[in-house]
């Protein structure tokens, strides 16, 4: 586990290779049969509504959830049985901070930190904290900082360990313009360093721009999927507000 | 009735279950005769002692239902095949109502024999344990936020409790050992006559035969239900 | 093993330095536990024959309950702002968080417990500063949260789970309670070991029993 996975463009397999993944709760599906890959040194985006099933497929990437059916490689690893490798392999950031209000950043990180195994805790947290532009805020309580401040801690938290695979969902909710630049910085810099990044976003314009393949979740199937060249944020739209039957 | 049942459990295996619910009440009835007309009126605790021959056999199979529960429990998280749940979701149910049962005549028979309505030796304190077990199981059950994790943390429940079952018996049998006036089972009352030992005897097979049929009921009913979940799965 | 203990302790640190922050779950836990020794004043007008034999009752009950509330919060604060999910991804063994939580369970009930201590003492001129008395009490209450820790992580996530814990927690947390009652008793009559030894060894194998059985269970409680 406490291998640090070093991007490497030139691995072979995908980053995350979803194979007929289906997870269920009670009758209603999350996620229908996906398939999915997403590749090594590139950034995919999910398009989709709310329950589409995008935060599902985030979940289960990172072996927070376990489909009811289906195979997930995650970075070379199959998640059944390889759970902490591809737990070491993966950052994620969800809806939630995953903070403790009553720390502070600088806390919060370095705790993580060690729990992730990361060889030198203090030092790293006060990296990422430099990297996100919060080492301002690092000795103030969570509690206390802005929503967007908290995300984006939240993103470093996720960095701690040099994750080879990036999952973020909706990474721009409640950022400002600064803030999303901020994003795309982050995603382009794992992206750019052999890793891989994936993450769901709401805004067709954005996510295109900001990613070089992506795809589109309806009722928990993937309804389109390509190079962000080769479609336009119109497109992506329409496909979002067509009637469900029509996927 | 509809003409047109898809549930798997028709045919062979629902007249199967059918004939051991006939078989099973076959039984009772015999049963009733031996308790009531046939087996002689206890000399000492009277009328009330025919109750011993549910209360006994009740208990029995109360214990053989948590038995089964943990069995059950065990074998769905290793194993992951929902049968076994199903087994373990069924005994609780039926276990339950056994249990039930024999907390209610254990109190009604002891209260005329021991002036208490309840004995807490290491049986009946067990007893009383492992029903409030089976109901925990049953809530989490239906308090859990999706079926999938219900099945798993009821069958956690159901082991966790299985494992406390040495540490009752064990402590509640310390604790009644420190109480002079505590009354020891039915066991002790001198050997059973002749008609009285047919009449359990035949009880504990009743009840074991009426345990095996609704465990099959309420397991073919689960069966039935998971197959709709499928369906209606396929269908969304 | 090594790595199990060290997230193990990770976890646990960070509960510490959260709750010496806040100070909110001790407070509200200790304010509950005097409340329920309190009531007891009433319950029973007590005489110091009658405290000689429900004394360790009186104290038992308190703590299992104000254990209740106490094992109630300290997943509660980890659900709400969802950083179990933060625990989850953590690429450790499930035995540690097990083990992390059920460190900080113990602390808690243990500090809470002995803060009691002197409330008995004016409550009910009942001592408890007996060697005996703390060797059962420290035992028992890491058998407590050893099955209360793992009832605590289902318990969270159910719409009843005030409920739902002392259902399923007390029932399988009754030969604790029968041994540190009886136990508690013996060592006040000055038994000693001959009195209690039977006692502490029943909730040290119970402790053991249901810590290992419980790690051993925790994945399949925190699996999604």
């Amino acid at each position: 586990m406490a291998e640090n996975p070093t991007p490497d463009a030139t691995r072979p397999g995908h980053a995350l290779e979803l194979r007929g993944v289906s997870k269920t709760y009670g009758t209603t599906h999350a996620l229908r049969a996906v398939d999915l890959d997403a590749a090594w040194g590139r950034v995919l985006v999910l398009f989709g509504h709310n329950g589409a099933g995008k935060s599902t497929l985030l979940r289960v990437a990172a072996a927070l959830v376990k489909p009811t059916a289906g195979s997930v490689t995650t970075a070379g690893f199959d998640a059944d049985g390889n759970a902490g490798r591809v737990r070491a392999a993966t950052g994620y950031a969800g809806h939630g901070s995953l903070l403790y209000d009553d720390l502070t950043p600088e806390e919060n990180l370095r705790f993580y930190a060690r729990l992730h195994g990361v060889p030198d805790p203090k030092e790293r947290a006060a990296e990422v904290l430099r990297d996100v532009g919060a080492e301002r805020w690092a000795h103030r309580r969570v509690r206390g900082l802005s929503n967007g401040m908290q995300k984006r801690v939240a993103i470093a938290r996720a960095l701690l360990h040099r994750p080879a695979l990036l999952l973020l969902d909706e990474p721009d909710s409640g950022l400002d313009v600064q803030g999303q630049a901020f994003v795309d910085t982050v995603v382009r810099a794992v992206a750019d360093g052999g890793g891989a990044v994936v993450f769901s976003a709401h805004d067709p314009a954005r996510g295109l721009a900001s990613a070089d393949d992506f795809a589109v979740l309806r009722g928990g199937r993937i309804a389109a999927h390509g190079e962000t060249g080769s479609t336009t944020p119109d497109e992506i739209a329409a496909l979002l507000s067509a009637p469900a039957e029509a996927a | 009735m509809t003409t047109a049942d898809p549930s798997p459990t028709t045919g062979g295996a629902g007249a199967w279950r059918l004939g051991l619910l006939l078989v099973a009440g076959v039984l009772v009835l015999i049963d009733m005769y031996l308790i009531f007309g046939y087996a002689p009126t206890e000399r000492s605790m009277g009328i009330v002692q025919r109750l011993f021959y549910f209360h006994v056999p009740v208990i029995l199979t109360s214990f053989l239902s948590f038995a089964l529960a943990a069995v059950g429990s065990v074998l769905y998280l290793v194993r992951r095949n929902r049968a076994w749940d199903r087994l373990a979701y069924a005994s609780a149910e039926v276990g339950v109502v056994f249990f039930t049962s024999a907390i209610i005549t254990g109190a009604v028979w002891a209260k005329p024999v021991w002036n208490t309505w309840w004995v807490w030796d290491a049986n009946g304190t067990l007893t009383f344990v492992l029903w409030l077990i089976f109901i925990g199981y049953l809530m989490v059950r239906a308090y859990a936020p999706d079926a999938e994790r219900g099945r798993r943390w009821s069958a956690v429940t159901a082991i966790i409790g299985a494992a406390t079952v040495p540490f009752v018996y064990m402590a509640a049998d310390w604790w009644g050992g420190l109480h002079p006036e505590r009354v020891t089972g039915p066991g002790a009352q001198g050997s059973l006559e002749r008609e009285m030992l047919l009449t359990l005897l035949f009880s504990f097979v009743t009840f074991i035969v009426l345990f095996a049929a609704l465990i099959a009921e309420r397991y073919a009913l689960r069966s039935d239900e998971d197959a709709i979940e499928e369906l209606r799965l396929a269908a969304a | 093993m090594r790595e199990t203990l060290r997230a193990a302790l990770t976890i646990y640190a960070k509960d510490v330095r959260l709750e010496l922050r806040t100070r909110e779950t001790l407070f509200s836990v200790l304010a509950f536990a005097l409340v329920v020794a309190f009531i007891f004043t009433f319950a029973f007008e007590p005489s110091p024959q009658l405290i000689a034999s429900i004394g360790p009752g009186i104290v038992w009950v308190a703590y299992i309950f104000t254990a209740v509330l106490g094992m109630n919060r300290t997943f509660l604060l980890e659900h709400e702002r969802g950083t179990l999910d933060g625990l989850r991804l953590a690429p450790v063994p499930r035995e540690a968080l097990y083990l992390g939580k059920l460190l900080s369970v113990v602390t808690l009930l243990v500090t809470v417990e002995a803060l009691m201590l002197p409330a008995f003492l004016v409550l009910y001129d009942l001592s408890l500063f007996n060697v005996w008395f703390i060797a059962i009490a420290v035992a028992a209450t890491v058998g407590i949260a050893a099955v209360g820790t793992l009832f605590s992580a289902i318990a969270v996530h159910t719409r009843a789970r005030e409920v739902l814990l002392p259902i399923l927690f007390l029932p399988v947390a009754l030969p604790l309670l029968i041994g540190a009652v009886t136990g508690s008793r013996e060592a006040l009559d000055g038994e000693g070991w001959s009195g209690m030894g039977g006692w502490l060894q029943l909730i040290v194998a119970f402790d053991i029993v249901f810590l290992v059985l419980s790690s051993l269970v925790f994945e399949y409680v925190l699996e999604e």
